[in-house]
């Protein structure tokens, strides 16, 4: 275009390199007010740059570097593609918010070293943005292995709490598990002559067999960070441990470079599919999402209950990217471009909506120091500006239109209503039950945030002090109306940010949706007008044009007159805020009806108990058929490898040259 | 499709719907009243079998399962459920939705067994046999999942519905002694079953299923 | 063309705005007479929103601005959702903005508002009410997307025009994963009209009471909207209903000659169908509160059912 190109890599590089930097600037600060308001502000400056800068990149043609950094003849390799980029936009709107919010969340007194989790967070944010630059699988493992830990150590941030540790070190394990995985993944993927590059990899030859082993490897190591089943048990202890921003950070984004992890090996470096790996992960996706959405009905921590609903989207993300390789497999391009789309808005969404909802529980915990639902209540009145943006959050959540969650559900209900087309009998029939259970759980999902909304922020107070609670300061509504402003915008122009993700169908398929998409501005209409088209501009405005002349004509025609009073309640004097229904209470229709899904341990009164007290605990039934059996296999194992330990130093010194004799004769032998 | 086919797989839909409506009803009259309704699906098919063949036996086969099973065997059920004074089969041994899933999975098994064999049969209605079968199936399901012997009776009706249906639709009927046999039998059996409830009820005071699970010292041959 | 076509929307909208009591009316007189009462009236709907317009608004002392928008925000999603069901003619310019999953999305908006305005006074009813209503929409709204599914399936389109298109002037041709959705349909209707065997829209029992407990905390001018609005989603489901199961007789796009046949047509199905619904009520009785999400779960699997049906008997294969 002109001689000073502008070449977006380089600018995406510059901006993980400017975080890093804010990091270690925060650490040589002292813990001084202004100075760490200006490091996190600085750092939202540099997500909005990078959203920027990754949106240009969308549709360009994919750029790659070279660092001069990494092992002597491995060098780092940077690429950037249409599906780093979309992933890039995602990460910077997200930190965008969460950076704002931050601005004015970790100064005012918390338990954490600020300046300490000042580093992590900004090392965090570039981990993040490498893994999604990588094109090596050693660099992609560095800054993997590096985002897993930096955030382990954010989610002990307050570590003198013991059930932190422990939901860290839960973390730390299954992180290392999947990142195992990856490792082996890796192995198998790599080149003909050894090349770690993810060039090599596409280049390679593979038969089916290390493909479909290839592809089981990555959905378990991205699983592990994406909290597929069963592999979802630390997503609901780390979520509430970490402070709110980093919670947001890790739902919001990082579950998501899982998924960005899982695409780039299953659509790009595997070229070709298969379908029994649609079906499984359309199959596993659906479990996921149920389980996640039937749990999360049931929890009683507000931050419990979002990581749960955090389990419940990803599993719809994976289900419809196992629809689209289903589509694939069968070449209907369009129709895969049209579920990989779904999966991909769905993204976005959901870490808009996600980092939305996890700032206000933060909100709501600076302000009242609570976290459990059972006291929390009315914050309508004292937080309105939190209790707006949560309002914003829940409706976008809860699938509702015009709002953004809305749009990727629609579109792919819409891939689902289409695939009687596939010429498989047998998947066809797998169609009415995968989409039954898609809808039960966005059906549920509005229940969730219904019970979400309705006990933190409406109704009266469950404590006395939480009256006096402290609204959202001025950098911290500027996140949250950011974000706001983000889920409003994604949700009335969809088909924008359709334009946009297009761009990564095409670049992983080879087809994108096309110009069903592309010629109109106001409708969605993924396949054809005739088949099916949205548009939430005209709904909103159908609903505000009704909604402003119905309130006119009731004040012109009628009188305004209104009265405050005591709420009636059938008549009941003594109303106190006790006699509102809790989360308990509120979960507990789910609670009786999915009744074999949980594990219930209830302590009843009995008859004669002069204080009667009635007490209900819900546990995930998979921790107990799954994990503490695995935990007692591995301390059994551990108690056999205890027996070489003498602690006397001749001992080892014998295991030692045990060894070196026994590699020496292998080596003789060869 | 002709629309001969078409009215065949309507009412093979319509058979399924009341396979399922039993399923989920707990009802002992308005389970008769389905298994009479059964029986007009059957007539009904039965005549297009009719129209479609030429055959005039199978208009005789028509008016056999009008008279009885839309007449005699659900006035007969009527009479008992009357004269037992049953009204419910309260307490399904499995929740209704629960069942209902099994049975959704049921279909889908029958249509896979269903799928090579009206491949074989070469006939166009490669649905309607998938829908015998399934409310063959379904039936049996029903017949497991209740307590009340009365329900098992209706189950075991309607699995021979299932059966006839498949014998019309798919085969477009079975020659009139056949039929005429069954009919007999079915007949002989309801009967039979009458008889055994009584003798159940004086027995046990009760049509409960359970108590057969133990049975009283000396009397086991009666029952 | 397009202001024809805007014209059309509008009275169409207007038209359900107005006759949604009537219907309301209708079916409370036929329950009326099928007790052997003599009925208030078919108008009574009528005056009774007039009189709680000019009654004053009786506010609790902790309700929020939430519960004062959310009358208007759910008269404006029926009002909307009239606009997309094809009553009188399928020439709706409104249409193309929404299709049935979205039409399923207003619903749900208007009926998550009403639970939230029920939380929102912190009273023991209210949040009772806004469980059990929610409870009854988890279920429910999926059923009704899969009944919607049906058509679409056949139609090969997810917009109700085309479906309704589709159904009425198509040749003659058989669906029987219709009787499954229909069947479905009606159980889905009942309980979120909060008719009978789910709910009772007469009681005011406290401790059997679904929707009325959502609304205890209502009166005025907010009490009025909700009531009309409680009309017009009984119409909207009432048309919704005669669109999918029995199109015959509606306008084509274009047609202004068939609108007369169409109001008598609609008209006539409305007054049966009303009729029916009361028979319905008056025949069964109401189901204990546990035992809804059984009905509800049936209503459910009926429709993924139908949906099996359909793949296996109308297949493209």
């Amino acid at each position: 275009m002109s001689f000073v190109s502008f070449s977006p890599l380089p600018c995406a590089l510059g901006i993980a390199v400017y975080w890093i930097a804010l990091g270690i600037l925060g650490l040589t600060q002292r813990a001084d007010r202004e100075a760490g308001r200006i490091l996190y502000a600085a750092g939202a400056a540099g997500g909005l740059l990078l959203a920027v800068t990754a949106a240009w990149a969308l549709g360009d043609a994919p750029t790659a570097i070279q660092l001069p950094l990494g092992l002597p003849g491995l060098p780092f390799h940077l690429r950037l593609d249409s599906l780093s980029a979309f992933f890039l936009v995602l990460l910077g709107l997200a930190v965008t918010g969460i950076s704002l919010f931050s601005t004015g969340y970790f100064i005012s007194g918390s338990t954490t070293n600020d300046r300490v989790t000042c580093l992590h967070y900004h090392f965090f944010l570039a981990a993040m943005v490498f893994v999604l630059l990588a094109d090596d699988a050693y660099m992609f493992m560095v800054a993997w292995e590096s985002m897993a830990l930096v955030s382990y150590f954010l989610v002990t941030s307050d570590h003198r709490f013991a059930e932190i540790r422990s939901a860290g070190f839960l973390y730390l394990v299954v992180a290392h598990v999947g990142a195992m995985a990856i490792l082996l993944c890796f192995g198998v993927l790599h080149g003909p002559d050894g090349g770690y590059t993810f060039e090599a990899m596409r280049n390679a030859d593979r038969t089916p067999f290390w493909a479909t082993t290839a592809f089981l490897l990555a959905l378990v190591g991205f699983g592990a960070k994406a909290g597929f089943l069963p592999l979802h048990a630390w997503l609901p202890e780390a979520h509430p441990a970490a402070p709110s921003p980093v919670s947001a950070l890790m739902s919001g984004v990082m579950l998501k470079t899982a998924i960005y992890g899982l695409l780039r090996i299953g659509f790009d470096l595997l070229p070709i599919q298969y379908a029994s790996w649609g079906v499984i992960a359309l199959a596993l996706g659906l479990v996921t999402m149920l389980y996640g959405v039937l749990f999360a009905a049931v929890q009683t921590d507000m931050k419990r209950l979002l990581a749960y609903s955090s389990i419940e989207n990803i599993g719809l993300v994976l289900a419809a990217i196992g629809l689209a390789i289903v589509f694939r497999v069968h070449a209907m391009p369009a129709l895969a471009a049209l579920a990989l789309c779904a999966a991909l808005f769905h993204c976005l969404n959901h870490a808009l909506f996600k980092s939305l909802l996890f700032l206000a529980t933060g909100a709501v915990m600076h302000a009242t120091s609570q976290r459990s639902l059972g006291r929390l209540g009315g914050l309508i009145h004292p937080m309105p500006w939190v209790a707006g943006a949560a309002l914003v959050g829940t409706l976008a959540i809860a699938g509702l239109p015009p709002l953004n969650g809305f749009v990727s559900e629609w579109l792919l209900l819409q891939a689902f209503l289409l695939s009687p087309e596939l010429p498989d009998p047998y998947l066809r029939m797998l169609v009415p039950v995968a989409t039954a259970a898609l809808v039960l759980a966005a059906a549920v999902a509005a229940y969730v945030m219904v019970k979400f909304y309705g006990v933190v922020f409406l109704g009266q107070p469950r404590e006395p002090s939480l009256r006096y609670a402290h609204d959202a300061d001025v950098w911290q509504r500027a996140g949250l109306l950011f974000l706001v402003a983000c889920c409003v915008l994604a949700g009335l122009f969809p088909v924008t940010v359709l334009n946009g993700i297009d761009h990564v169908a095409t670049g992983l398929l080879g087809r994108g949706m096309g110009d069903a998409v592309g010629r109109q501005w106001l409708h969605v209409t993924p396949v054809s007008a005739e088949r099916a088209s949205y548009s939430p501009l005209l709904v909103l405005a159908g609903i505000l044009g009704v909604v402003s002349a119905v309130f006119l004509y009731v004040r012109v025609r009628y009188h305004m007159r209104t009265r405050r009073a005591p709420p009636w309640d059938c008549g009941f004097p003594a109303q106190t805020s006790r006699m509102q229904d809790t989360a308990e209470g509120f979960g507990q229709p789910i609670k009786q009806i999915f009744e074999p899904f949980f594990r219930i341990e209830r302590e009843m009164p009995s008859p004669f108990d002069g204080a009667p007290r009635y007490r209900a605990r819900t546990e995930d039934k998979l921790w107990y058929v799954l994990y503490l059996p695995l935990v007692r296999f591995v301390e059994r194992i551990a108690g056999w490898v205890a027996r070489l330990q003498h602690g006397r130093i001749q001992w080892y010194l014998v295991y030692s040259f045990a060894t070196l004799l026994a590699l020496l004769v292998l080596i003789r032998f060869q | 499709m002709s629309f001969a086919n078409q009215l065949v797989d309507l009412i093979a839909a319509l058979l399924l719907l009341t396979s399922f409506a039993m399923l989920a009803q707990r009802r002992l009259t308005a389970l008769v009243d389905l298994l009479a309704l059964q029986g007009v699906l059957l007539t009904a098919a039965t005549l297009v079998a009719a129209w479609v063949t030429g055959h005039a036996h199978l208009y005789l086969s028509a008016l056999l399962s009008l008279v009885l099973k839309v007449v005699v065997l659900p006035t007969l059920l009527r009479r008992l459920v009357r004269r037992l004074d049953l009204q419910w089969d309260r307490e399904a041994l499995v929740n209704t939705p629960t069942t209902m899933l099994v049975g959704i999975v049921l279909v889908i098994v029958a249509f896979n067994l269903a799928l090579p064999i009206s491949a074989l049969s070469g006939t166009i209605l490669r649905g309607a046999l998938g829908i015998a079968l399934a409310s063959v199936l379904l039936a049996f399901l029903m017949m497991i999942t209740r307590r009340k012997a009365v329900s098992q009776v209706i189950g075991f009706l309607a699995m021979e519905n299932g059966l006839f249906f498949a014998a019309t639709s798919v085969t477009y009927g079975m020659p009139m002694i056949v039929e005429l046999g069954i009919a007999l039998d079915v007949l002989v059996a309801a009967f039979v079953f009458g008889i055994f409830f009584f003798r159940i009820r004086e027995t046990f005071d009760s049509l409960d299923t359970r108590h057969l699970e133990t049975r009283p010292a000396g009397e086991g041959e009666d029952v | 063309m397009l202001p024809q076509y805007a014209l059309s929307q509008l009275l169409e909208a207007l038209f359900a705005v107005v006759v949604a009591p009537l219907a309301l009316g209708w079916v409370n007189q036929c329950r009326a007479w099928l007790q052997n009462r003599r009925g208030p009236g078919v108008t009574q709907p009528y005056r009774v929103i007039a009189k709680l317009f000019r009654k004053e608004v009786v506010l609790a002392h902790q309700a929020s601005f939430l519960f004062r928008a959310v009358p208007y925000v759910v008269f404006g999603c029926m009002v909307l959702a009239t606009g997309i069901v094809p009553m009188l003619a399928t020439a709706l310019p409104f249409a193309p903005a929404a299709d049935v999953i979205a039409l399923v999305g207003l619903l749900a908006l208007a009926r998550i508002f009403m639970a939230l305005a029920a939380m929102d006074t912190g009273t023991a009813f209210g949040s009772l009410g806004a469980r059990r209503e929610m409870l009854v929409a988890a279920l429910a709204e999926p059923a009704l997307l899969m009944v919607f599914f049906m058509p679409s399936l056949i139609a090969r389109s997810t917009s109700l025009t085309t479906i309704v298109e589709t159904l009425a002037h198509q040749r003659v041709a058989v669906h029987p994963s219709l009787a499954f959705a229909a069947v479905a349909f009606v159980m889905v209707m009942l309980a979120e009209n909060a008719r009978i065997p789910v709910d009772n829209p007469g009681t005011h029992l406290e401790l059997t009471m679904i929707h009325e407990a959502t609304i205890l905390e209502y009166s005025g001018r907010h009490l009025a909207l909700i009531e009309w609005a409680h009309a017009l989603k009984l119409l909207v489901y009432a048309t919704i209903g005669i669109a999918l199961f029995l199109p015959w007789g509606i306008a084509e796009a274009g047609h202004w000659a068939g609108l007369p046949t169409a109001v008598l047509a609609l008209v006539a199905k409305l007054l049966v169908g009303g009729a029916a619904l009361a028979v319905t009520e008056t025949v069964s009785a109401k189901l204990r509160i546990f035992r809804a999400p059984e009905f509800l779960a049936t209503a459910f699997l009926m429709a993924v059912l139908g949906m099996l049906t359909h793949l296996l008997l109308e297949g493209t294969a």
